[in-house]
């Protein structure tokens, strides 16, 4: 089942993948290896397709770097949950096709090593017993989500959702 | 209901009537991508196996790391002229400027216009009445080939300066003072309305450029400048380009200007702001004039008036790097610049130079910066420890003299 792995307020880009870490410098196929390098080494080992990721405020601040994202996405994440998100970071999970949920009680509810299951279409996440739900992702986003990512909906359909 | 300055811009370029919370599919007028990305900007475009669908409306501009410094970032460089060649897009190459400078210089941020860039300061560009904002390699190379991009309407938050600023305060110290009420995430996806009241319109294009410029580090998606005096004079302003008085804002600030003092920006929080008299006698080692914060022609000037018949203190190193080759020019012509050579001041090739510590001027363990750009965190410039003071073209300039953090004024009254 996939587990939460839950992050403190303000993580930037860099805690999520350190500069020296970045596609150029490892090469293309290494860098996801060092997702959390500094805060968790053991995330990128024991993560598995489909965890959640959970965050408190502003999500992904700082440098505007997609490969931080990237990693996560090439980990197998999904879904982030956040109390709220840098802008630039939430653009890039949207277009590389990771779900930005933003639900504060949630990310208070749940806790790190948790066992969920997330119906991103619908944003219900249930853990045990527990239903929480999130609230969906526009339809502008879903559609996009639904081919993979927005940059694979735009090279699918040569324009974007709802054009 | 009113709409603010970003729904006016945003529903004229959606062609339909959209609020704060809509998400919209808009035309871009320019797309501008920097070196630093520009190998991930190709890389995307080439997944979509596409080209830009209005080549004219890309610059790509080489001045994060201007002139190359190792054989990586040659090899980047050569690439992008190459690519630039191929396919008719105009590349700014090296000693040209810093991107923002640039693009304004060019003609290539209007007011009205939506301007998409790779660098998160692309909010500059609202200086000039154009919501520009900041991006990542996929939304670039989207825009790039499609012409468009997806925006969410952004809430605005409205900040008023009024009066004019005393003398020996400037622009730098009113954006700093914004960005300390309104802290790092005040305005996260929101858009900053700068409206300049009772003397404030005086506030020259470049200054302007310097308050929209910091904007972003106070989370904005956009911060746009309404506009009023040199900008009307300067552009064709278009006359919907402006907010309703009774348009909608999530919070209001005023900033009196008439009772500002100094500002300093202290390590390592951008908008941990205190008046310089707080900080004074702070030992400095380097001292850099540039950026696209407070790297023009006004900026250069202001140095040089407080560096005129002085030197800097032994020991310091005093950086000045122009915004652009059209600022150092005029620089060069109007005598500025011997004034900064004659007081002992490095001349560097006009672009970001160190401003964030790749090259020219990294900063070495324990060391103190006192910066004119645009943000102190941590290892910025170099070294984790070193620490970034960032204030305005004339205190830096005092402080390169004294060889510790202080103003022109108080200057007057040690040497005196
Ligand atoms: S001068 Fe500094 S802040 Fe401005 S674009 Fe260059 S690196 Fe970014």
């Amino acid at each position: 089942m996939p587990r939460v792995w839950k992050f403190g307020d303000q993580i930037n880009t860099d805690d999520i993948l350190p500069g020296k870490y970045a596609p150029f410098m490892v090469g293309e196929d290494r860098f996801p290896t060092f997702a959390f390098a500094h805060l968790r080494p053991e995330f990128a080992k024991e993560v598995r397709p489909g965890d959640i990721l959970v965050f408190g405020r502003n999500a992904g601040l700082g440098s505007s770097r997609e490969y931080a994202p990237e990693a996560l996405k090439r980990l197998g994440v999904r879904a982030v949950i956040a109390k709220s998100y840098a802008r630039i970071f939430f653009r890039n999970l949207v277009n590389l096709g990771i779900v930005p949920f933003e639900a504060e009680e949630v990310v208070d509810a749940l806790a790190d090593g948790d066992e969920v299951e997330l119906d991103l279409e619908r944003g219900v996440l249930v853990r045990g017993a527990e239903r929480f739900q999130l609230r969906p992702p526009p339809p502008f986003l879903l559609e996009a989500l639904r081919e993979g990512s927005l940059l694979d909906y735009y090279k699918k359909h040569g324009r974007f959702p709802g054009e | 209901m009113g709409q603010t300055l970003a729904e006016k811009i945003l529903s004229r370029k959606a062609g339909r009537e959209v609020r704060a919370g809509e998400l919209v599919v808009v035309e871009v007028d320019q797309v501008m991508v920097v070196d630093s990305i520009a190998g991930s900007f190709f890389k995307r475009l080439e997944y979509l196996e596409a080209t830009p669908r209005y080549p004219e409306r890309v610059s790509i501009v080489i001045d994060h790391v201007a002139p190359a410094a190792n054989l990586e970032v040659a090899k980047a460089q050569k690439e992008i002229r190459e690519w630039g060649r191929r396919h008719g897009i105009r590349v700014f190459d090296v000693g040209r400027g810093v991107c923002h400078q640039v693009l304004v210089e060019e003609g290539l941020a209007q007011p009205g216009w939506v301007v998409v860039g790779s660098d998160s300061h692309s909010t500059t560009y609202g200086a000039v009445g154009a919501f520009g904002t900041g991006m990542g390699a996929t939304d670039i190379a989207l825009a790039a080939a499609s012409g468009r991009t997806w925006l969410r309407v952004p809430e605005s938050v409205k900040v008023v300066f009024r009066g004019q600023l005393p003398p020996g305060v400037t622009a730098k110290d009113a954006a700093l003072e914004m960005v300390r009420r309104l802290t790092a995430e005040g305005a996260t996806y929101m858009a900053v309305e700068i409206h300049l009241q009772d003397g404030a319109e005086a506030f020259s294009r470049g200054e302007r450029m310097t308050l929209a410029n910091l904007t972003v580090e106070a989370g904005a998606k956009a911060g746009l400048v309404v506009p009023s005096g040199e900008v009307l004079e300067l552009y064709r302003v278009p006359d919907w380009l402006y907010p309703d008085p009774d348009a909608t804002y999530v919070q209001e600030v005023e900033i009196d200007l008439t009772r500002l003092t100094p500002r300093v920006s202290v390590p390592f929080f951008v908008d941990n702001v205190h008046e310089v008299a707080e900080v004074k006698g702070k030992r400095v080692d380097q001292v850099f004039i540039g950026t696209c914060t407070n790297g023009r022609i006004e900026d250069l000037r202001a140095a040089a008036e407080v560096l005129k018949g002085r030197k800097v203190a032994p020991g310091v190193r005093l950086l000045v790097i122009p915004a652009s080759s059209e600022v150092l020019e005029e620089a060069a012509r109007d005598g500025t610049l011997l004034t900064l050579l004659e007081a002992g001041a490095t001349i560097g090739t006009p672009g970001c130079g160190p401003c964030m510590g790749r090259h020219m001027g990294v900063l070495a363990p324990g060391e103190v910066c006192v910066s004119t750009s645009n943000r102190n965190f941590r290892g910025r410039m170099g070294a984790p420890d070193a620490e970034i003071y960032l204030v305005s073209p004339r205190v830096a300039a005092a402080s390169a003299v004294a060889g510790y953090l202080t103003t022109p004024e108080e200057l007057e009254e040690t040497h005196a």
